[in-house]
């Protein structure tokens, strides 16, 4: 039997559900009816088939990437490369850094190809790919952590801000971290670059050889993880406000430096509370009103 | 339906999806759609079908979100949906998730399932323990923050209260997150130590003994002294001239209780220390502590004043035991009439244990406690007080994860749930900090068209069945689904 994606429109009936195996899709885009229709249907035929596209390669996929030379065919796997080589040459990092983005930025590739839209977003698990023409926006809600429920803030993104993808990594989510951080959002050019950079700085937000720091080698809990023997974080226990800090500006350092080469437009990195901003305008200045301040407490008692 | 084939040792491998992740017991897929629950594969997404027969012979109804659906689970009455995963917004201007109906006996019933932002809300822990906690009132801390208070005692258990919007927002960042954390944890029955001004440091945990100390309790105790007293005087009544049950509240003495006065038992000249109650009954023999029976002493006897020579004679028996039957302890006067410890006679030995073995096993349990007062209800109908009024006349069931719930009477919609009954990971926070906890609300479509339901926004239960975020109950032991 041909195993076929989940293809459904969300009870809205205005969102578009797209899911196989670990690959779960959240769609939308804004334009005329017969364009949305259209986008819609070529996602839906895009993503079929995508999944064994990229296990096909798997196994390459998961190797640490060479900075150098790309022996991979797929486009999509291609582009998780790109995304991860300008890290490769200092650090270990395998292409499936970038897998969620890339494919992301793969199927909003394929609406566009199609239709013509406003406004469009693919969301794959928290790391976007976005569209935006004209006076169009988007309001971006941070999460404090990515296992739970909850934003922290919002950022607009507009049609003339350069960020077109969205990643957010951390120790919570569905991938292991090799650091500390709650969670890290990155504003990039695209969704494989801010997919790639995310992991970059959530790594780095750390503290290395705490001893409140539970780490455990990574195949010791997923046996084929990417990340092979490395030690994964798995709980935070007791650190303290200026170990918070220092972690926290060690994550900043790293973004700064991903900044300044043109590889990210901002960075939100949140650990235990306290949240750090780099570049990108707008990061940090618009708190969701209604989980904000002392008017959202009020509002919050139901 | 996907098979998993065993890899060597106790990894399965998924063949749900071309990745074919490697599992270990525990873990989920890459997906996190599909775990190994004990060497099998299980589905574990986000929306939850609560199959009620689970709780009866752990039979699970297999995840079939495919082609092949026979519409079975529809007809299947002990199907519920419950709100975990269900998601929410707040404020809950929107309707509610998922607003289900099924036909059920041919009566038109509706969930309306939502997850509720909790941030009046709270858990009342009712720890079995004799052992001294600490003073009524005095705060209560999670890794320092202050996060509840210690309330009042019930018979062989110390309650505590915890959370409530005055800790959750009213006092430091630090204090609402840790206080948030602690709930939830409470709540999804992890275990959570625990601090308490002036007393004891007790790792709770729902559905397990309190550890107080560093020291796991097992038992509760019997009842008081008098009551143990009561309940065993018949049993000790021609083997042992005098007994004492030594207990941090009321201390029983056998020859001045009633229960000894009914079977003619002599005086013994015994000379308590404490305070008498009635006759047989002492209070505050000593200080509250760890020791015998929730008292602070480690000698018995230190609780005895000299024995009076009128009635008291050499080689007169005693027993001291506390209520639990942990410690006891025999003893004979000697010529000065004076307590000598002996080896405790075998019936008396039989006595102890037959104490010990009354005693039931000592728990924590966690209520969650919290008040669907405002908006929530809104989710549910553009009239929210006509909710409330249907939950007060029992036309509307209320569950939370599908376990029962007592609603308290009085205002708004509070209502209590013990967290053990409860499907596991069903509580959530947002950053307020407030909890997120499933709520259900069920009652007849009819009933729900006349408070003013959401009627447009009614799915019928069939519907749910292409919803890719649904999930059998995985079977826990010891909870009930």
């Amino acid at each position: 039997m041909t195993r076929l994606p989940q293809i459904g429109l969300l009870p809205d009936g205005k969102r578009l559900h797209l899911q196989d195996g670990p690959i779960d899709l959240v769609i939308e885009a804004n334009g005329a009816e017969g364009d949305v229709r259209a986008a819609y249907q070529a996602a839906a035929r895009r993503f079929t088939g995508l999944l064994d596209e990229l296990c096909r390669e798997l196994v390459e996929l998961r190797r640490p990437a060479e900075l150098a030379r790309c022996t991979l065919k797929g486009v999509v796997a291609r582009r998780m490369h790109a995304a991860v080589a300008p890290f490769a040459a200092e650090q270990f990092i395998t292409p499936m850094a970038a897998v969620a983005g890339s494919v992301a930025e793969e199927i909003l590739g394929a609406m566009l190809d199609a239709a013509r839209l406003q406004r469009a977003y693919v969301n794959n698990g928290g790391d976007i790919a976005l569209h935006l023409t004209g006076g169009a926006q988007f309001a971006i809600g941070l999460m404090d952590r990515p296992d739970r429920h909850g934003l922290m803030r919002t950022i607009d993104i507009e049609a003339d801000d350069p960020a077109r993808g969205i990643a957010t990594s951390g120790r919570h989510g569905r991938s292991f971290s090799l650091g500390i951080a709650d969670a890290v959002t990155v504003l990039a050019r695209t969704a494989s670059q801010a997919d790639a950079a995310a992991t970059i700085i959530a790594n780095a937000v750390d503290l290395p050889g705490h001893p409140a720091i539970a780490r455990c080698p990574a195949h010791d809990l997923q046996p084929d993880s990417d990340l092979g023997a490395r030690l994964v974080t798995r709980d935070v226990g007791a650190i303290g406000a200026s170990e918070v800090d220092e972690a926290l500006r060690a994550g900043a350092s790293r973004a700064r430096q991903l900044l300044a080469a043109g590889l990210i437009e901002g960075a939100a990195l949140r650990l235990l509370g306290e949240t750090v901003e780099v570049g990108a305008k707008g990061i940090g200045t618009q708190a969701l009103p209604a989980l904000n301040g002392s008017a959202a407490e009020r509002a919050m008692h139901v | 339906m996907t098979d998993a084939t065993t890899a060597g040792g106790d990894k399965i491998r998924c063949d749900a999806c071309p990745v074919m992740c490697y599992i270990k017991p525990g873990a989920a897929g890459a997906c996190d759609r599909y775990a190994n629950h004990d060497g099998e594969l299980v589905r574990v997404d986000p929306h939850i079908v609560l199959e009620r027969t689970v709780s009866h012979g752990g039979r699970l109804v297999p995840f079939q979100a495919g082609g092949d659906w026979d519409g079975k689970l529809v007809h299947e009455p002990s199907v519920f949906v419950t709100a975990i995963g269900a998601g929410t917004t707040y404020p809950d201007y929107k309707p509610a998730p998922f607003i289900v109906s099924s036909e059920i006996d041919g009566v038109d019933m509706v969930t309306v399932v939502t997850e509720g932002i909790f941030s009046y809300c709270g858990v009342k822990v009712k720890i079995d323990t004799d052992r001294y906690l600490g003073p009524e009132t005095a705060t209560v801390r999670a890794q320092g923050e202050a996060i509840g208070h210690v309330t009042t005692s019930e018979y062989g258990s110390q309650m505590l209260s915890l959370g409530g919007v005055h800790h959750l927002t009213g006092g430091s960042k630090k204090e609402g997150r840790v206080t948030c954390d602690a709930l939830m944890d409470l709540s999804n029955c992890k275990p959570v130590e625990l601090t308490i001004d002036g007393g004891a440091t007790v790792v709770v945990q729902a559905g397990y003994p309190p550890i107080v100390n560093g020291v796991a309790e097992e038992r509760m105790r019997v009842g008081c002294g008098s009551a143990t007293i009561g309940m065993f005087a018949k049993q000790w009544h021609g083997k042992v001239d005098e007994v004492v049950v030594v207990d941090d509240h009321i201390t029983g003495v056998l020859s001045e209780h009633q229960a000894g006065k009914l079977l003619d038992i002599p005086d013994t000249g015994i000379k308590m220390k404490g305070r008498r109650s009635t006759p047989g009954r002492y209070f505050q023999v000593a200080d509250p502590g760890t020791g015998w029976g929730g008292t602070n002493i480690s000698d018995p006897l230190s609780v005895l004043g000299p024995f009076n020579p009128k009635e008291a004679r050499p080689g007169l028996t005693m027993l001291m035991v506390s209520t639990t039957g942990e410690h006891a302890a025999y003893y004979e006067l000697d010529d000065a009439l004076r307590p000598v410890e002996k080896p405790m006679p075998p019936d008396l030995r039989f006595s102890v244990e037959r104490i010990q073995e009354n005693c039931e096993p000592a728990l924590c349990t966690v209520l969650f406690m919290g008040g669907a007062g405002g908006s929530l209800r809104a989710g549910v109908t553009d009239n929210p007080v006509r909710l409330t009024r249907s939950v007060k006349d029992a036309l509307t069931r209320v569950t939370s994860g599908g376990a029962p719930v007592y609603v308290w009477p009085g205002g708004g919609i509070t209502f209590m749930v013990d967290v053990t009954q409860m499907p596991a990971g069903a509580f959530g926070y947002v950053p307020t900090p407030a909890l997120v906890a499933p709520i259900e609300f069920t009652l007849r479509l009819s009933d729900y068209a006349a408070l003013g339901g959401h009627m447009d926004h009614v799915r019928p239960l069939a519907s749910l069945r292409d919803n890719t975020e649904l999930r059998p109950m995985p079977y826990i032991p010891g909870r009930q689904a």
